[in-house]
């Protein structure tokens, strides 16, 4: 039995869980400068959530990666991959070593996520705008007695994208009790601030008016105590699509590469590398302590 | 057209499949866009109302849930009108369902001309040609009601999306077809040893008045259908090419990609010889009655019979 399946054998603290969450920053940014490509911002910015999805609260099986009872993970924002890698990595579904092939040519770990190359992910993505009706279709999928989790993760990009209204227009009419969509809301798109690229306050009214249930307030998605609080909310819902916004930070983790557009894709140089790792490893000892006190 | 050939249209053929289906198959789940009545997906709704979804107008959103289902086990089909499938929902249809090769069966409706008076932002014309692109896509095109059933029956066997082009309109119905349907490969219709005509929708049909009528001016034409363009029974179409020497291709479509494309690519790059496509120009065409704009648009006995004199004349 895996450390990843619910009713852990293991039980994390929330500080145990901010330090893993450091130590997966540090290995994305180790495979996106040795690769010299890939999405930093983003990685960052989700670390804690896909932390606590699959170190608290999923229920899935590194060893029977197809489980059909498994929950679900829709990472929308695929550009976000190598923090997904990591993380499922770590929880076993492949070997930590294949990390380093991230973006090489044979390898599993593709720019975007594959499913039908990786282990552990549950659906390819990278045009951005897809999970959510993904996600509603898994939802309505389960069995009424042998209910699965269906997560999905979007960020500002996905909620750009017309088709993602039309799956939540239509979460809110077929009402899954068993989807709970995260928005990862770091503000910071490709182009600039989502503000001027394309606003999409307010957010709760939006999806309100869709008829979702929506979480009582804007969760702290880097803090771990938060998340839990957020999904302990989510499973509490008996009826209908769930949404949880989380303020969040493109780049969160190093302060110079933080809400910045530059650091949405671009390629982390030897110079940058160098100041940010020690800054990383910085915060991921000072977790490590506060777990040991 | 023989009056004494039963003539039934494809999407009722299609409707009663999905229920006869629906009744054997307890992962069958039916998805369409605000256009059941048209496509008669509502059949299935009646019977099967809890596995049935209407997810509006929205094309896209109809293709990602289905993708979803899918990946857990269900077996979808996703009914609209085939041009907005083929345009509006072309980004789902790539990447989620065709590179994660999830078997969603795309049910394009209202293929080529038959949603004739609804006119050109309606017609479907390009729809094989962007499903013909799609890595791991099928790509088939009945000529006939009872090709229908078979043809679901198969697609439902294969872990792969698969396109199936339906019409609007009654069009005769050819009971032959029916029988041993088998995706990826071709029919004889009719044998014959001057040219070949390949054939595939509703064109089949009009392919074999052309026979007749070519066989009364003493030309042998040999008449092969193709309900699957994708795979395309490369075998068949090169054997009966090696035989007749020449090759004309009628399909109700533009003549730029679809089946007429697929035939010259297999005879380009393996026998090539003297090909005409018939099909819709590269054009827009228009609302009207739909006899009257196959006709307009060279989808005809008499098109067909010159296009056959002509590639015979071609002939060294």
């Amino acid at each position: 039995m895996s450390v990843c399946t619910k009713n852990k054998t293991q039980k994390y603290t929330d500080a145990q869980l901010q330090a893993m969450a450091m130590e997966f920053r540090i290995k994305v940014l180790d495979m996106l400068h040795a690769v010299g490509s890939g999405h930093w911002g983003g990685s960052a910015s989700v670390a804690e959530l896909l932390t606590v999805l699959y170190f608290d609260q999923m229920n899935i099986n590194p060893d029977m990666p197809a489980d059909p009872q498994r929950d679900r993970l829709i990472l929308s924002k695929g550009h976000a991959a190598p923090m997904l890698y990591t993380v499922l990595a770590r929880c076993g579904f492949f070997p930590e070593s294949e990390l380093d092939t991230l973006r090489e040519v044979d390898s599993r770990l593709q720019g975007h996520p594959c499913m039908n190359k990786l282990p552990g992910v549950d659906m390819s993505t990278g045009a951005l705008g897809h999970g959510i009706s993904i996600g509603l279709g898994m939802a309505l999928s389960a069995a009424a007695d042998k209910p699965y989790q269906t997560y999905v993760i979007v960020g500002e990009g996905c909620l750009n994208e017309g088709s993602s209204w039309e799956a939540i227009m239509a979460a809110g009419k077929f009402k899954p009790s068993n989807l709970t969509l995260m928005i990862d809301y770091n503000k910071v798109q490709l182009d600039g601030y989502s503000q001027d690229i394309m606003p999409l306050d307010p957010l709760p009214e939006k999806f309100a008016a869709f008829n979702w249930n929506v979480a009582p307030r804007v969760f702290d998605g880097h803090s771990v105590k938060d998340v839990r609080e957020s999904l302990s909310w989510a499973q509490q819902q008996e009826c209908g699509p769930k949404v949880i916004v989380y303020q969040t930070r493109k780049g969160k983790g190093v302060e110079s590469m933080e809400d910045s557009n530059k650091w949405h894709g671009a390629p982390v140089d030897d110079n940058t590398y160098a100041l940010a790792r020690p800054e990383l490893e910085a915060t991921m000892n000072k977790w490590k302590e506060i777990n040991e006190n | 057209m023989k009056t004494s050939i039963e003539r039934v249209a494809l999407r009722d053929a299609f409707g009663k499949a999905l229920v006869n289906i629906g009744a054997e198959d307890a992962r069958l789940r039916v998805l369409d866009a605000d256009v059941s009545g048209s496509t008669k997906t509502c059949m299935f709704n009646e019977k099967y109302p809890d596995r049935f979804y209407n997810v509006g107008v929205a094309e896209g959103n109809l293709a990602d849930i289905a993708a979803g289902m899918a990946t857990c086990g269900l077996r979808p089909v996703i009914s609209a009108f085939s041009l907005f499938l083929s345009l509006k929902a072309t980004d789902q249809i790539r990447n989620v369902i065709c590179y994660n090769k999830l078997p969603v069966i795309i049910a394009g409706g209202y293929g080529g001309l038959s949603d004739s008076f609804d006119g050109a932002s309606h017609q479907s014309l390009v729809d094989i040609a962007i499903m013909r692109a799609l890595p791991e896509m099928i790509v088939l095109a009945p000529a006939s009601a009872c090709e229908i059933e078979p043809a679901l029956r198969e697609a439902l066997k294969l872990d792969k999306p698969v396109f199936i082009r339906l019409g609007r309109n009654p069009v005769p119905d050819l009971p032959e077809l029916g029988e041993n349907f088998q995706i990826g490969k071709g029919k004889i219709l009719c044998g014959g040893t001057d040219v070949t005509i390949v054939s595939c929708g509703l064109m089949s049909s009009i392919a074999l008045e052309a026979v007749e009528n070519l066989a009364n001016r003493g030309v042998s034409a040999e008449l092969l259908h193709f309900a699957s363009i994708k795979p395309l029974d490369a075998t068949m179409l090169l054997s009966s090419a090696q035989k007749t020497g020449a090759v004309v291709t009628v399909e109700e479509h533009t003549v730029l990609g679809g089946l007429g494309g697929a035939v010259a690519e297999v005879l380009g790059c393996n026998y090539p010889v003297p090909l005409e496509l018939i099909g819709v120009q590269d054009c827009f065409t228009e609302s009207g009655p739909y006899d009257v704009l196959l006709n307009k648009y060279g989808l005809s006995v008499d098109k067909i019979v010159d296009k056959v004199k002509a590639v015979i004349a071609r002939k060294k």
